[in-house]
């Protein structure tokens, strides 16, 4: 590739081109800055921004660009198009959320010395994730990968305040290292098979019928459980409970929305290019005879979202608990992809739009009680919705909207995801993850009881909310309540955001 | 007469007091209570305006021209794409006589269980707005003809219902809460996926005419829309409308609470406050019943023909087993429920019965029952108030000292009993007149009719342990009722007298509907020849 064509691609490239350029730019204010650190947030916010306003423009073009030499223009590494920009503005959002939550946050401001480090890193996980969900090539997918993890291992073990963050941090690495190491294994199996690493290249071999099916179904499970472990789908969930539950909520939130939202991208992305041969007029994809994944996925997401709801049940940490929800609702966000089709797509995007606000939010209502309060046990919540109203009242609307009852938006979340699958003639699937919503209620329903039902068990603590804290959750609140009434905006969006560049 | 949409207005006009409640202190526990009783007697008026203006000879059920009140907006629209179609729902709201009677039920019930839950003490703003959004997902499931916005009524009145009976319950509050969500939750997770799957078999015209797929319930039940590949639609040789049915009435018959799904209904009336058991008993139960006349039926005519049978034995054993478990309590309160499963099972025999007098029937008897029974747990309310204990062996005698309380006693009992001249009476008879004259279910009726002999077992024993007999000097201090109580037995005993004596006045306005209800289930079969393979 000759210094034009990359002049001339880098156009492409602009968002992730500005965090890299504003990662540095903390750094350096880090440095020059000494220990005045209250500029350094803001600094990442308006990073934020510019990203955002640069992945706007993406939302109306696409193009695959750095193609392999020899190849047509077509066979991208990096791929723009609306989907990609659709979960980019959805990492950029909850990146912004995050950064605001990160003011409020008693773990994160005890550590002022290290702040320029904090905002470096999630700006570092922002850049792998942007990469993560344009990738089209199994090295840039598995560099984006390593990227978005190593800075989150670091994060996850910022604060070291307790032993359970190191704790935490070590246990994400080590399953981190072994899953990316299982993901590059099957690389290089596919790399084997196919002499490429190109997806779209990929793709147009593996229509021809000389593939060893045992190997590359075999690279195709390897792969599968290096995108699963950033899912947290079951079997490679291990990790998200003692990960959440020890590092800071900041950065739990942070993984619970944002890279599962990337994970998710990736492994709709990475299906999409490289296994299916065309959409029908009907909106279902045409998979490539090779690899068995509606199979794989339903039996993993019935898995994930099954042991998600029935381990959450036992749990009288909230962080965990929400950590155990968040695998639930993996589950079935793999089911959208499970069916295969483009309704399937809408409806991930959709669940993806809502779930984002309501996660976040039920994540930073447990972090302003635990500032507060000193815990997130179950336990220490009970009468909280007595001494603290406005924060009961609205933490019950966040977790009702998690359960998915209307009229809240996590019901249309549901709802779209129940009519693709029906559309997609799955109606036991469908039985068994409604079921699974009742076991989900049961769970939710529990800190409510505690809030509302139970007794005062010490003093009744009051709390002054910050005016930011307060216009935080009205800003998350707001969809939350507005999309379950009138949900027209948030699918005609998703509708409009499903075109991921294919053969 | 000028268009206002008097629908809407019964049906959100809850909510708006509910969002004044919650900007106002919650010391100001008079002007709370106050402003809930203008609220739900505002809804007394609207639904006394509904009635006068009512139109007798409009039938409704499937034809949307005959619909009374009809307020029809498109509430989402989302355009289409080559493989997804327009999405729309609509914002459809209307009466007809199987409906009418319901909503008169429920603004009249709303309104006394206000009056009746004058002496909770306990975070007043907190109680009474949670009532008036029940008392808005109430009016809006029995006013909704549009699948969408029915469920979403349906489901709204959970959260408030598990509340109200979770933090001003009794003793073992908690766990009747959870109890009464979980079952009915599982219950409407069916109804959601019989909803999606209708959703994707039906296809209504549309104006500019293309087509679309729809939640309208009465495009729904008009076999011409179907497509020839939906799951549940007729045309498609391997559809699962049977399941689908057998789903759909499970989520209604939990809320009946029909055999064996009623586990939840004891539990929850006993913990609950009486404000909360007689909404619970006097209108939610009849959702199950009306869901079931207003989709089940006209929606899957053939197999409920197939099926009336079935629910005829159900409502047989829901009217005997619940007579006898109401014979072996000796709570006031839960001898009360259970002869509300027992009151039930008439309406699922009238129901199964498939003719104009047994629909009656059963539809007057959900709103003999509503008002009935509100009347029953008030009575329980006034003695628990008094003295906080409920058990029918620790009275005796009452009759001495609260002689005017102990004439309405004998009044809802008697009407319990269905006794001539009360409203019971009628509505019972019509659902033994309709099932008697169907061949299949001659049987089942026969022994249904031990019921009332059972029935009057257990609410003249109950009077007799409780009112009559030696006076327990215990309660000595008891007083006779008060002002606010007459307010709330009176118009109760106005209503059971006088539809009672003039039945015509509620089955007029029913008997249309009923005909063309009963009519459309017979008609079906010609259309729907290609059915009744499983």
């Amino acid at each position: 590739m000759e210094f034009n064509t990359i002049y001339n691609n880098l156009f492409y490239l602009v968002p992730e081109i500005a965090v890299s350029a504003f990662l540095l730019l903390v750094v350096l204010a880090d440095l020059i800055l000494g220990n005045n650190k209250k500029l350094l947030p803001y600094l990442s916010i308006a990073g934020m921004l510019v990203a955002g306003f640069c992945v706007m423009n993406q939302m109306t073009f696409s193009g695959a660009v750095f193609s392999p030499s020899g190849q047509s223009k077509s066979f991208g590494m990096v791929t723009v198009d609306s989907f990609g920009a659709f979960f980019k503005l959805l990492v950029v959002i909850s990146t912004i959320l995050v950064v605001f939550f990160s003011f409020s946050s008693e773990e994160i401001k005890k550590s002022t010395r290290r702040q320029g480090e904090y905002y470096t890193l999630i700006l570092g996980m922002v850049l792998g994730m942007f990469l993560m969900i344009s990738a089209t090539d199994l090295i840039l997918i598995y560099l984006s990968l390593e990227l978005m993890s190593l800075s989150s291992y670091v994060l996850t073990g910022f604060t070291k305040l307790k032993d359970r963050n190191s704790e935490a941090a070590l246990k994400y690495l080590i399953y981190g290292a072994v899953s990316s190491g299982l993901m590059l294994f099957g690389i290089s199996i596919v790399y084997g098979l196919t002499g490429s690493t190109n997806l779209y290249v990929i793709n147009t071999l593996l229509q021809s019928p000389q593939i060893n099916m045992l190997a590359l179904g075999i690279a195709g499970i390897l792969i599968f459980a290096g995108i699963g472990y950033k899912i947290s789908a079951a079997p490679f969930h291990f990790w998200t409970p003692d990960v959440y539950e020890g590092a800071p909520i900041t950065i739990t939130a942070f993984l619970s929305v944002a890279s599962k939202a990337a994970g998710f991208a990736l492994l709709a992305r990475f299906i999409k290019v490289t296994f299916v041969s065309s959409v029908a007029p009907s909106g279902h994809w045409l998979l490539i005879p090779v690899f068995p994944w509606k199979e794989l996925l339903i039996v993993i997401s019935i898995l994930t979202m099954t042991l998600g709801n029935f381990t959450a049940l036992w749990q009288t940490n909230l962080k965990r608990m929400l950590a155990y929800s968040s695998i639930a609702h993996a589950g079935y966000l793999l089911l959208s992809v499970a069916v295969l089709s483009n309704q399937g797509l809408v409806a991930m995007l959709v669940y993806f739009a809502i779930y984002a606000f309501m996660n976040l939010g039920a994540f930073f209502i447990v972090m302003i009680i635990a500032n507060k309060i000193g815990s997130e046990d179950l336990e220490d919540y009970k009468g909280l919705g007595y001494s603290m109203p406005f924060l009961g009242v609205t933490f019950g609307m966040f977790l009702v909207s998690l359960t998915g009852l209307p009229p809240s938006a996590g019901f249309i979340g549901k709802l779209y995801l129940f009519i693709a699958l029906v559309d997609a003639n799955m109606i036991t699937v469908a039985v068994i993850a409604l079921l699974n919503t009742v076991v989900a209620l049961y769970y939710y329903i529990r800190v409510l009881k505690e809030m509302f039902l139970s007794k005062p068990t010490g003093e009744p603590v009051s709390l002054r909310l910050s005016p930011l804290s307060l216009i935080l959750i009205l800003v998350m609140l707001a969809p939350v309540v507005i999309f379950g009434v009138y949900f027209t905006p948030v699918v005609e969006f998703a509708k409009s955001c499903i075109t991921i560049l294919g053969m | 007469m000028a268009y206002f949409p008097i629908l809407s207005f019964i049906t959100f006009l809850p909510v708006l007091g509910m969002l004044i409640i919650l900007c106002l202190p919650g010391t100001q526990e008079k002007l709370i209570k106050g402003l809930t009783a203008a609220v739900t007697a505002t809804q007394v008026v609207l639904a006394g305006i509904i009635l006068h203006s009512y139109n007798y000879s409009l039938s409704g059920v499937f034809q949307q021209n005959s619909f009374q009140f009809i307020e029809k907006f498109r509430w989402i629209e989302i355009s289409g794409l080559s493989w997804l179609g327009t999405v729309k729902v609509d914002y459809f709201l209307g009466i007809d006589g199987i409906s009418a009677p319901m909503v008169l039920l429920t603004a009249l019930i709303s309104f006394i269980a206000t009056l009746s839950s004058w002496n909770i003490s306990k975070s007043v703003k907190g109680f009474m707005a949670l009532f008036l959004l029940l008392d808005t997902g109430m009016m809006g499931v029995f006013v909704s003809l549009d699948f969408f916005l029915f469920y979403v009524f349906w489901e709204l009145m959970l959260l408030p219902m598990y509340f109200l009976i979770g933090v001003w319950g009794g003793p073992r509050k908690e766990y009747a809460a959870i109890k009464f969500f979980i079952y009915t939750l599982v219950g409407s997770v069916f109804m959601l996926l019989v909803m999606i799957g209708l959703y994707f078999s039906a296809k209504e015209l549309l104006p500019n005419g293309t087509s679309a797929f729809t939640f309208n319930l009465l495009s729904l039940m008009d076999p011409k829309n179907y497509t020839a590949t939906g799951i549940l639609s007729p045309l498609n040789p391997h559809n699962l409308r049977f399941v689908a049915y057998i789903a759909l009435f499970i989520g209604f018959a939990i809320k009946i609470p029909m055999f064996p799904f009623h586990t939840w209904l004891p539990d929850a009336h006993v913990e609950a406050p009486t404000p909360i058991s007689v909404i619970l008993a006097g209108v939610l139960l009849k959702m199950g019943t009306y869901g079931i006349i207003r989709i089940s039926y006209p929606i899957f005519p053939e197999i409920t023909r197939q099926l009336a049978w079935y629910i005829a034995l159900f409502g047989m054993i829901n009217i005997i087993y619940g007579a006898l478990c109401a014979l072996a309590q000796k709570d006031f309160k839960k001898m009360i429920a259970y002869s509300s499963v027992s009151h039930m099972g008439y309406v699922l025999l009238g129901m199964a019965s498939l003719t104009t007098v047994g629909i009656n029937g059963a539809i007057f008897q959900m709103f003999n029952h509503g008002t009935i029974t509100a009347m029953l747990f008030l009575i329980v309310g006034v003695v628990y108030d008094r003295t906080h204990t409920r058990g029918l062996d620790d009275f005796g005698g009452l009759a001495l000292k609260m002689p005017v309380y102990t004439f309405f006693v004998t009044i809802a009992f008697f009407a319990a009993i269905g006794l001539p001249s009360m409203s019971g009476f009628i509505s019972e008879s019509f659902v033994f007149l309709g099932s008697f004259s169907v061949d299949s279910i001659r049987i089942i009726t026969m022994f249904s009719t031990l019921g009332i002999l059972l029935g009057a077992g257990y609410m003249l024993w109950a009077l007799q342990r409780v009112f009559l007999g030696k006076f327990n000097e215990k309660w000595n201090m008891l007083t006779d009722l008060t002002v606010r109580e007459y307010l709330m037995f009176i118009p109760l005993t106005i209503v059971i007298f006088l539809l009672g004596i003039y039945p015509s006045g509620m089955l007029n306005i029913m008997n249309t509907s009923v005909n063309s209800l009963v009519d459309f289930m017979n008609k079906m079969p010609a259309n729907f020849s290609m059915l009744g393979k499983f």
